[in-house]
């Protein structure tokens, strides 16, 4: 298993650093981008929805799940068609 | 429900707290239909992710070290994520409540020095040794003798904190929610162990990034809307001074002049030397749950950048575990309207209070309605189940290689030790699922299996860094010296538990230190007996020649160009601005 001579490998180190795997046609960014805009449009009609009926909870008057909810939207929308499968990414 | 449950992190004692949580038999809160809808597309994103990630997952390098090509960001994130678990956030965000600022250390000196001294000193040894473990290192460098002390360790004791992980995951969402414990054990377990022996670490790296991502968009709400009801900083502080009588809960340093100046009852040369110069170093340097993220990176600006990235990451930390506790010192009430005074978990089982640990989920009902707290409920599970899978997989990878493929069986087909790693992912969940029933029947067994840890990891860094810089350290030297470290550890901890305070006083070298200075001063005097040992035992045995440690050791090695080019290219400019905005950080706060 290891080499007890300790073989060296004298690493080529590349420059290129874009943020995908040769062998994997999908990026790890594209499925941090998916979960994130599944999160946000679960959560962006829930915090519409709490316009009308507000949640039993502090600071209810800034609508936290409706903000926080577009916002993993545009994050996760991003993300998605940024590091889609056939962008190059 | 009489469980108790110790909210440390997922891996090791530098970043342990002291608080012995008793959850409370009353469950906090529901999840409606949509936070379960929420909890269920994470299940199926990392079931998902398993099954795809499989098909990249052949060779024993693909399935134990991700085929090394993780860039610089996943593997960092990575890093930082392996150490961001559950545990953690719930246990740190207690002592935040408990002990005021003062526990940012564990986040800044007790991490980002030793994150940095990794990518810019160590990694290029570990790198370019082509090892597949730390100890893989030590047995290129000391022999066999080191290695298998450190594996067969190191093994044991990885199992057994998945199991922690498992109960306490299962204690957290029984208290919270009022799920059945064996319900929790086993889904976690079972999820864990598919995407882990379908993909190995590259879906656990995978699993850990969507786990940070997932942990920030869970918990950030806290401090905003927290301090958007305090009134901001300046405000938050003038009413945590008001609640608790003292100025002493929001000053990083400037307490810590004696043992009694400071709620934690630690003196700042415990701080610097145990836990930022001995603890922290021996954790993230050498404890392989967290270096096998790194060993996964492509080439080698990408593992000296990847700990660079995670500990500018890591200084953000606090502030999603320790303001959600200082503010909840501020503005977390009862329903009646007064201030909600948190207590220790002992006191809180007899009285039904609240205990210290729960004040983060306190403060995520506080704020967060439907929706909002399902996220925030996913991100504590993931963080639980990414804990289970890093510690499920490093203890593959150090069996399969370490023990089965070193003493067992030699030399057999790659694909043999790949199948290897998959059926011990698979044992190693079956004996963390007796773990966690274990610590269910005996809750002091997880204190002992976490005290585990800190015996090891503070000798074996005084190991590896002799082993790195200094040649004339002899295989019968690193493997004496960690010996005798160690088994120093294991003494100095069974003499406080039998001697008690008197016996702490000798440890910490003050009538006056709690038992938070204990760890501290015991990791600094049993790494001074490694090093002692191993200088000793090495100065009298003959040393190897240099030609034999190539790629191992400075002064015998030449170390590889990384390939950068340009200023914002290079690992070491960036080390440079984190470690400013590091020291800015602590003046701010000072």
């Amino acid at each position: 298993m290891e080499n007890k001579t300790a073989e060296i490998h004298h690493v080529h180190a590349s420059i290129d650093d874009h943020d995908v795997k040769p062998k994997e046609p999908l990026s790890l960014w594209f499925f941090v981008g998916v979960l994130c805009l599944g999160y946000g449009l679960v959560l962006t009609p829930v915090g519409i929805y709490e316009f009308s009926h507000p949640p039993s909870v502090v600071l209810a008057n800034l609508h936290a799940a409706f903000w926080w909810g577009l916002l993993m939207t545009i994050f996760g929308a991003f993300y998605t068609i940024r590091f889609r499968p056939g962008s190059g990414r | 429900m009489g469980h108790t449950v110790c909210l440390k992190e997922k891996q090791g004692m530098p970043f342990a707290h002291p608080v012995m949580a008793t959850l409370l038999a009353s469950q906090l809160t529901n999840l409606s239909g949509i936070d379960i809808l929420i909890l269920a597309l994470y299940f199926v994103m990392v079931l998902f992710i398993g099954f795809y990630v499989k098909g990249g997952t052949n060779t024993s390098e693909e399935f134990f070290l991700a085929g090394r090509e993780m860039t610089a960001w996943i593997a960092g994130l990575s890093f930082v994520s392996a150490n961001l678990g559950s545990l953690e956030l719930m246990g740190w965000a207690g002592s935040a409540y408990q002990y005021g600022i003062l526990a940012t250390h564990w986040y800044w000196i007790g991490a980002i020095p030793a994150m940095l001294f990794l990518g810019i000193v160590m990694m290029p040894f570990y790198y370019i040794s082509k090892t597949h473990s730390v100890p893989g290192y030590l047995q290129l460098r000391f022999g066999e003798g080191a290695r298998g002390l450190a594996a067969i360790s190191f093994a044991f004791m990885t199992i057994l904190m998945s199991g922690v992980n498992m109960y306490a995951m299962a204690v957290v969402m029984q208290t919270v929610l009022g799920w059945n414990i064996t319900f929790s054990i086993w889904v976690g377990a079972i999820t864990v162990a598919i995407y882990v022996m379908l993909g190995g670490l590259r879906s656990a790296i995978i699993n850990e990034v969507l786990q940070f991502v997932l942990i920030w968009a869970g918990a950030a709400l806290i401090p905003i809307l927290g301090l958007i009801e305090a009134g901001g900083w300046t405000n938050l502080k003038a009413q945590i001074a008001h609640n608790v009588g003292s100025n002493d809960y929001t000053h990083l340093w400037s307490t810590l002049g004696t043992f009694k100046g400071n709620p934690m009852g630690i003196h700042w040369t415990g701080i610097v030397f145990g836990l930022g110069a001995i603890v922290s170093f021996g954790y993230w340097t050498t404890d392989f749950l967290v270096v096998q993220r790194v060993l996964s990176a492509k080439d080698l600006r990408a593992a000296k950048m990847a700990p660079v990235i995670g500990a500018a990451f890591k200084m953000a930390v606090p502030l999603i575990v320790i303001v959600p506790g200082l503010l909840a010192l501020a503005v977390l009430k009862n329903p009646d309207g007064s201030l909600m005074h948190l207590v220790p978990g002992d006191v809180a089982r007899a009285t039904g209070q609240h205990a210290y640990d729960e004040v983060l989920p306190l403060m995520l009902i506080r704020y967060c309605g439907p929706g909002l707290l399902g996220l925030g409920i996913t991100a504590l599970v993931a963080g639980f189940m990414s804990g289970m899978a890093g510690n499920v997989s490093a203890f593959s990878t150090v069996w399969t290689y370490d023990i089965y493929g070193a003493y067992i069986k030699k030399d057999a087909p790659d694909k043999h030790y790949v199948s290897m790693g998959r059926w011990s992912t698979v044992i190693g969940m079956l004996v963390s699922i007796g773990t966690a029933y274990l610590v269910a029947r005996a809750g002091s067994i997880m204190d002992y299996v976490q005290a585990l840890f800190s015996f090891f990891i503070s000798p074996l860094f005084g190991t590896v860094i002799l082993g790195m810089l200094w040649k004339r350290a002899t295989k019968q030297g690193g493997f004496w010296g960690l010996l005798a470290g160690t088994v120093s550890s294991i003494a100095m901890f069974t003499y406080v538990e039998l001697g008690g305070k008197a016996a702490l006083a000798h440890i910490a070298l003050s009538p006056d230190a709690q038992p938070m200075a204990e760890n501290m001063y015991r990791a600094l005097w049993s790494w001074l007996i490694c090093v002692i040992v191993t200088v000793v035992v090495s100065l009298m045995t003959t040393p190897k020649p240099d030609s034999e440690l190539d790629g191992l050791v400075y002064g015998a090695t030449v170390i590889p160009h990384d390939g950068a080019r340009t200023l914002f290219q290079k690992p070491i400019f960036w080390a440079g601005v984190v470690s400013v905005v590091f020291i800015g950080l602590n003046i701010l706060f000072w």
